[in-house]
């Protein structure tokens, strides 16, 4: 790898940007566009078309309509605030502790905690029952104890289990788009307070997080319109009392057949996405805040004070509890056999070699290697069109102009459609060849990306906005072409943050079933599909096997994190060389 | 070196995807047929019908019943499919009211009784039917040295508080189902107050058949030894057992009254480019070949009475001789209204 400062062949004559002047913006914003129109904006005029047809006709089909619609925006938005709070709440020091500290197996910790994003909702929601359900082991070890007839804890179907799932699944967003930003945050103004005698709290209040607020904000935002737009947590977890807006749409489109109280229900869940992202804006503006290339860990240091010793294991503690003994609940599920009427349970291998079997020459058996190999495929194509167009929608948004504020808004929207009603809009629009998921497979990443895309931009955006424009000028000045500066100024900036958003599009991918189930290709079914077919028939066989599935997928997702991870980080800490 | 592995990884991806996409050869005929999530058949039977007729046979699996049908219907001025299998009676008057069906009088019906023909224009053709029944926990009942309840009524008694497990019916095929079976029972003056006594008596209510099942049901660890499943579902216990079994872990309740039969259809959906295949396959679900390899596929019953039912099916699997019956004009008129009342009487 040469040194970056090496001066360019004098031959060398410079690309004319110039020639693109007139609207760069514009061409960045070409192809992400034509994306968005053909494969959001499009379905979404499609279904909402179709589903206006009986508005007059059918009227609601309740008659307390007003009360019902306020109940059910009332409880999201409530439920999505909570979630957020908690997420934060963990979260913020969780980021601090992975950005600044050195511990052991923290590599591996933060590949953990990721991991939840891709568990179908079903299986979060067995292994939260095998520790907390009226049979889970908590409730077993109080009952032991304290010689009780009956279970203490009641979990599921909840308030507290949606926003324990909630921070289960989404607590990897605060650590990693915080983590990222504060591991490359320049240490010497921290340093600077102190010297100049501010306290750490003052140096934290009034240095650390106003600096980390973009990231902050950015991050938060995400998990709160995930939080907004809640399906499988709350409909299987929180059980049928509590109801958002997203899940009201599922029971209104597929099960009701009411379309137009379907359409409000999701052009509601729509203005209020639009709301959100237009008041983030507000709120975010255009601040900057310088940021560094840095190796990573290299701000990394031993915990030094007792307060530091004391918060990085009181957050381990929350995370493994929170995080890595749900995962554990499944691993020991898929591998414990309990006989039926009590005894010991055994270890068994059983539910694995199920999954290899086809026992009864079902048409539908799925193979784990072709399931792995389908997830696999589609994941890395996600990766690589929401990177790819992330990057560019990203570099877009950094042009100043209003253009800028509309067009971000509109790539946000995604993150508020629920993939019910995107779903819909995919069956009615893409249903001939070429356009259908049978004749063009790449339709089901493409999927995928749209609702990656979100998560990318706003994990790239912070990043990007930190590149310092000292380091792009002074390499002009020493007369790198456009390329050289970007590969070697804004790429070993950008990739720790790539890498958190390619994580994020693959684990995005590997565990989507809302939109996969739309667009099933029965010849490629993916892993979550192979899940959910074991679990739909009754046995312990099905139901072992179904966890076994689940944890070749924790497997699949953890080794597919730690190569994306060491691809991207390799690339820049070569770049920086 | 970044370059180096970049091109690995694009060079993994195109040949995964390779991988995947369909082969190019000149394809035969195709039919396509959209089905709920639960089907299930053989290998050998379904390559038996594509060697007999020259056409490949593709399966859409589009959610449960509900959410199946509501596509079907979605996407009726474009059909993405030929045939439309797994409508059932509670939901049969929302496939003939929406027009989705093309009539077709196979002659295999004679072949059927008469009971199961519920569309008499022959636009829905009856393929199988199964009991939704309450489950028991057989070791549960024999630990606790409690009865085993018969009847609905004996639901609502303060001995069974908190036992039982249900699904909502506004997104679930057993749980409305379920419902039926006590309309059928209390009329519809008393299934109300029958259900506010079931919730004085601590049910518990979930969205979908799985958390159910695998979430409340005692012997999966959950807090209820009684959830509404499926007659057959003690089958599956034995067939699909860690450890064999000699004798089903679970039972059904099948006294009068306390199940309600599903009949599952089969139609092919209007404006099929495909007719002539599209009847040969609907022939071909109602024959005894499909007919006897139904009952280990998805552990229903097949209508037609030729069929013999496989020896480890029959063996476990049972059907309520008394099930809950209700007209399927009741039912369509009345289907969202009595949801949306079960709904305020249990769950707000």
């Amino acid at each position: 790898m040469t040194p970056s400062h090496n001066p360019p062949a004098a031959a060398r004559r410079p690309f004319r940007w110039a020639a693109l002047k007139p609207q760069p913006a514009l061409v960045l914003w070409l192809l992400p566009l034509v994306f968005m129109a053909l494969f959001f904006y499009a379905p979404l005029a499609a279904v909402f078309g179709r589903m206006a047809q009986g508005f007059s006709a059918a009227g609601l089909g309740r008659t307390d309509a007003a009360g019902y619609l306020l109940r059910v925006l009332g409880f999201t938005l409530w439920q999505a605030l909570l979630s957020t709070v908690l997420t934060l709440a963990l979260g913020l020091p969780a980021a601090w502790i992975f950005a600044r500290l050195r511990f052991p197996g923290k590599h591996a910790l933060h590949i953990l905690i990721t991991l939840p994003f891709i568990l179908p909702t079903v299986v979060a929601a067995s292994a939260f029952s095998a520790l907390l359900g009226p049979g889970g082991w908590a409730n077993q070890l109080l009952m032991a104890l304290f010689g009780l007839s009956q279970p203490p804890i009641q979990f599921m179907n909840t308030l507290g289990a949606i926003l324990a799932a909630h921070v289960f699944y989404n607590v990897a967003i605060i650590i990693r788009v915080v983590g990222a930003a504060w591991s490359q945050l320049d240490p010497r103004l921290e340093h600077a307070a102190r010297a100049l005698g501010a306290s750490p709290a003052r140096t934290l209040r009034e240095v650390t997080l106003p600096l980390l607020r973009p990231a902050i904000l950015s991050a938060a935002l995400l998990v709160f319109l995930f939080d907004f737009a809640s399906f499988g947590v709350v409909l299987i977890l929180g059980g049928p009392q509590f109801a958002t807006l997203e899940v009201e749409v599922y029971t209104q489109a597929l099960h009701m057949l009411n379309l137009p109280l379907a359409a409000l229900l999701s052009a509601l869940q729509l203005a209020c996405t639009l709301v959100l992202t237009v008041l983030y804006q507000r709120v975010q503006g255009t601040r900057r805040v310088p940021l560094l290339p840095r190796f990573s860990d290299e701000l990394a240091h031993a915990p030094r004070t007792r307060a530091e010793r004391l918060l990085l294991w009181g957050v381990l503690a929350v995370l493994v509890l929170l995080i890595l003994l749900p995962l554990l609940a499944l691993v020991l599920k898929s591998v414990l056999l309990v006989p039926r009427g009590g005894g010991p349970a055994s270890f068994t291998l059983e539910f694995y070699r199920e999954l290899f079997i086809n026992r009864r020459d079902s048409l539908f058996h799925i193979p784990p290697v072709a399931a792995i190999r389908n997830s696999l495929v589609y994941g890395l194509l996600t990766v690589l069109f929401s990177l790819g167009l992330g990057t560019l929608i990203a570099y877009a948004l950094e042009r100043p102009g209003r253009l800028g504020a509309v067009l971000e808004t509109a790539v946000m929207l995604p993150l508020g459609l629920s993939p019910v009603t995107l779903g819909l809009g995919f069956i009615l629009l893409f249903n001939a060849p070429p356009l259908d998921a049978r004749s063009f497979p790449l339709l089901v990443p493409i999927a995928h990306s749209l609702v990656a895309l979100p998560m990318v931009v706003r994990t790239l955006q912070p990043a990007l906005r930190a590149i310092p424009a000292h380091l792009r000028d002074s390499a002009a000045v020493l007369g790198a072409s456009p390329l050289r500066r970007w590969l070697e100024v804004d790429l070993p900036i950008l990739a720790r943050a790539g890498a958190a958003a390619g994580v994020f599009a693959f684990t995005i991918s590997l565990g989507e079933f809302g939109a996969t189930s739309f667009l099933s290709r029965p010849e490629s079914p993916t892993m979550p599909t192979a899940i959910f077919r074991f679990l739909s028939q009754p046995g312990s066989l099905n139901y072992g096997a179904s966890m076994a599935m689940s944890v070749l997928l924790l497997l699949i997702c953890a080794a597919a994190i730690v190569v994306i991870e060491s691809i991207l980080r390799r690339s820049a800490n070569a770049a920086q060389r | 070196m970044k370059k180096t592995l970049f091109a690995v990884l694009i060079v993994i991806v195109t040949l995964l995807a390779a991988g995947c996409a369909p082969a190019a050869a000149e394809q035969p005929a195709e039919l396509v047929v959209m089905t709920h999530d639960s089907f299930a058949v053989s290998e050998s039977v379904i390559t038996a019908f594509e060697a007999a007729h020259q056409v490949t046979v593709t399966f859409i699996k589009s959610g449960d019943t509900g959410a199946a049908l509501n596509r079907a219907v979605l996407a009726k001025d474009a059909p993405i499919a030929d045939v439309f299998y797994g409508v059932d009676n509670t939901f049969l008057s929302r496939a003939l009211e929406a027009g989705i069906f093309e009539p077709y009088a196979s002659p295999l019906l004679a072949q059927v009784p008469d009971a199961f023909e519920l569309s008499p224009g022959n636009e829905a053709l009856p393929v199988n039917y199964g009991d939704v029944c309450i489950n028991y926990d057989k070791a549960w009942f024999a630990a606790q040295g409690l009865p085993v309840p018969a009847t609905l009524a004996d639901l609502a008694d303060p001995a069974y508080a908190g036992l039982l497990a249900v699904q909502n019916p506004a997104t679930s095929s057993p749980g409305l189902a379920f419902l039926l079976a006590t309309i059928a029972e209390y009329g519809e003056d008393g299934y109300l107050a029958y259900w506010e006594s079931l919730r004085a008596n601590g049910v518990v209510v979930s969205n979908d058949w799985e958390s159910a099942y695998y979430g409340n049901f005692t012997p999966y660890g959950g807090g209820q030894p009684l959830v509404v499943s499926y007659a057959s579902s003690p089958a599956a216990e034995v067939i699909f057992a860690a450890e064999p079994l000699d004798e089903a872990p679970t039972g059904s309740i099948i006294g009068p009254n306390t199940c309600f039969r599903q009949v599952e259809f089969v139609g092919i959906l209007r404006g099929t480019q495909q007719r002539a295949l599209a009847e040969q396959f609907v022939d071909f679900l109602l024959d005894v070949a499909f007919q006897q390899d139904l009952p280990l596929q998805m552990f229903v019953y097949p209508v037609n009475t030729q069929a013999v039912l496989p020896e480890a099916f029959a063996q476990w699997a049972e059907s309520a001789p008394a099930p809950a019956l209700l007209d399927p004009a009741l039912i369509a008129e009345n289907r969202e209204r009595w949801i949306q009342a079960w709904d305020q009487a249990v769950l707000r």
